[in-house]
């Protein structure tokens, strides 16, 4: 097979289509025969309660999910997935002994490229980590940590960006101001966040599913209205959080 | 320094607790000499310590280089090869059965009076403790970094494995790496001196046999001083130097 070249930053947005996902754990379905529609250039939040295999769902996407399996999962122009998704978990997996700066590089020295040092610094001043370049991450406040953590998935300059309750681990006005830095910058790309904070979802999402249900299936698609970031003090959004909620209690 | 003032403190209590001991019992010095009879010896016999010391410290020098490089490389393989893992893994636990000291007639017949032996029989005695404690440490890389590294190199046309040892599980495995070495600059001295005790003609442990012999207990205790002290000093040193090498490793008991 030749080798295939990306350059996402001009690459049109792309969308991925998952079908006949499954996963089963000790013989015991998790989910089976599982669709998912990602749409291009949008984000999907995908809400579920814990062990439901939301964070598998997205593990089986992001090619690094041994148990998880899918008859079909490809992207929408034809093309392979490899390569073409970033990945962010809700641990900033931050390697200690690097440099914040190094850490944001670490995907061009995993892959023997020369890492693009003037964009990592562009983009840590974007996240507000200009200072922080050159300290271990042991240096940092769990913010400036996810913080980090974001610069290292847009330094991947990846079409699509899979998101495991990237902001769960931090408190709750800091998790604001992430939600709205992360809007801001990861604008026109792919995304698939997963989280179980019904108004982060709304605030972020283009469109919302549910994963519940035992085995798990997907509710119909949500799709709330106005631009993203949406405002947290938004009246509407608390009201339908309380929906979904209650849906995902059901 | 407080660790260096608390150190001597325990050092004097230890030294008059020996010379009470010895003043209360009147033991004969060839059966126990004093502290002060040993320092005396000590500064009598300095230049043939001294010249002793320096063979055995050359000897425990290069068992720890040799040992310390055959066990990284050893754990490196181990985990890179799955089939040489299932293999020798097995094997190589059941050789640490075998008290490596009762090896040291055989490696002083196969490698003679002189240094070869003593550094073999140091390596002998490092190599498992080394290689167990980075193989550990390379078995337990964090999930999530490797699935990152996953997701960066998929597609690309290396495997990524190499890329993910080298720039993850291998740094990732130092601290681990870091415990095998104190623990091998700790026993390395043990090797080299039971290696000149079957068969030397030079050497802290020659000389300590030597000196047993001819009921010179003084100068079998000023060299086991000197011995006592090059260990600890070897210690410290590789402690040191360990630290200043992982200044990200977080030591919690540092503020204790």
């Amino acid at each position: 097979m030749p080798a295939q070249t990306f350059d996402n930053s001009t690459d049109p947005a792309i969308g991925i289509a998952l079908r006949g996902g499954a996963l089963a754990f000790d013989g015991r379905p998790v989910f089976e025969d599982l669709d998912l529609d990602i749409p291009a250039g949008r984000t999907t939040c995908l809400l579920g309660t814990s062990g439901v295999g939301k964070s598998s769902l997205l593990r089986l996407i992001a090619g690094i999910s041994p148990e998880a399996t899918a008859r079909r999962l490809v992207a929408s122009d034809g093309g392979p997935i490899a390569g073409r998704i970033a990945y962010m978990d809700q641990r900033d997996l931050l390697l200690p002994w690097l440099s914040v700066l190094d850490n944001v590089t670490l995907g061009a020295r995993l892959r023997g490229e020369a890492a693009e040092q003037p964009r990592a610094l562009a983009l840590l001043r974007q996240v507000g980590l200009a200072d922080e370049a050159g300290a271990l991450p042991s240096a940092l406040s769990g913010g400036m940590r996810q913080r980090a953590a974001l610069a290292r998935t847009l330094m991947e300059d990846r079409a699509v960006v899979l998101m495991d309750e990237p902001f769960s681990a931090v408190d709750a006005l800091t998790r604001l101001r992430l939600q709205d830095l992360a809007a801001e910058l990861l604008v026109g790309r792919t995304i698939l966040l997963v989280t179980h904070d019904p108004l982060e979802a709304l605030r972020l999402g283009h469109r919302i599913l549910v994963l519940r249900g035992d085995p798990a299936h997907l509710s119909e698609p949500l799709e709330p209205a106005g631009a993203v970031p949406r405002r947290a003090d938004d009246p509407a959004l608390h009201g339908l959080a309380a929906t979904i909620l209650h849906d995902l209690a059901a | 320094m407080d660790t260096a003032r608390r150190s001597l403190i325990s050092l004097a209590i230890l030294l008059a607790g020996w010379q009470g001991l010895v003043w209360v019992t009147q033991v004969e010095p060839f059966i126990l000499p004093g502290p002060w009879l040993v320092a005396l010896s000590l500064a009598g016999h300095l230049e043939l310590i001294g010249g002793h010391a320096v063979t055995t410290l050359v000897e425990i020098i290069l068992g720890l280089v040799l040992g310390s490089a055959f066990g990284v490389f050893s754990a490196i393989s181990l985990s890179w090869f799955p089939n040489v893992r299932r293999w020798l893994l097995p094997l190589l636990v059941v050789t640490q059965a075998i008290p490596v000291f009762a090896l040291a007639p055989v490696l002083v017949l196969w490698l003679g009076y002189g240094m070869a032996s003593k550094v073999m029989m140091a390596s002998l005695i490092i190599f498992f403790p080394v290689t167990a404690a980075f193989l550990d440490g390379l078995r337990r890389t964090e999930p999530g970094w490797l699935d990152l590294a996953r997701t960066m190199t998929a597609g690309t046309a290396s495997s990524g494995r190499w890329a993910m040892l080298r720039h993850i599980r291998i740094p990732a495995a130092l601290p681990a790496l870091a415990s095998g070495l104190r623990v091998a600059a700790a026993v390395a001295p043990i090797g080299a001196v039971v290696g000149e005790w079957v068969g030397s003609s030079a050497g802290l442990g020659y000389l300590m046999l030597h000196a047993n012999g001819r009921m010179q207990i003084d100068l079998l205790f000023a060299a086991l001083f000197v011995l006592a002290l090059m260990a600890v000093a070897i210690y410290f040193t590789l402690d040191w130097l360990l630290r200043r090498l992982l200044p990200w490793q977080p030591d919690s008991l540092a503020n204790d």
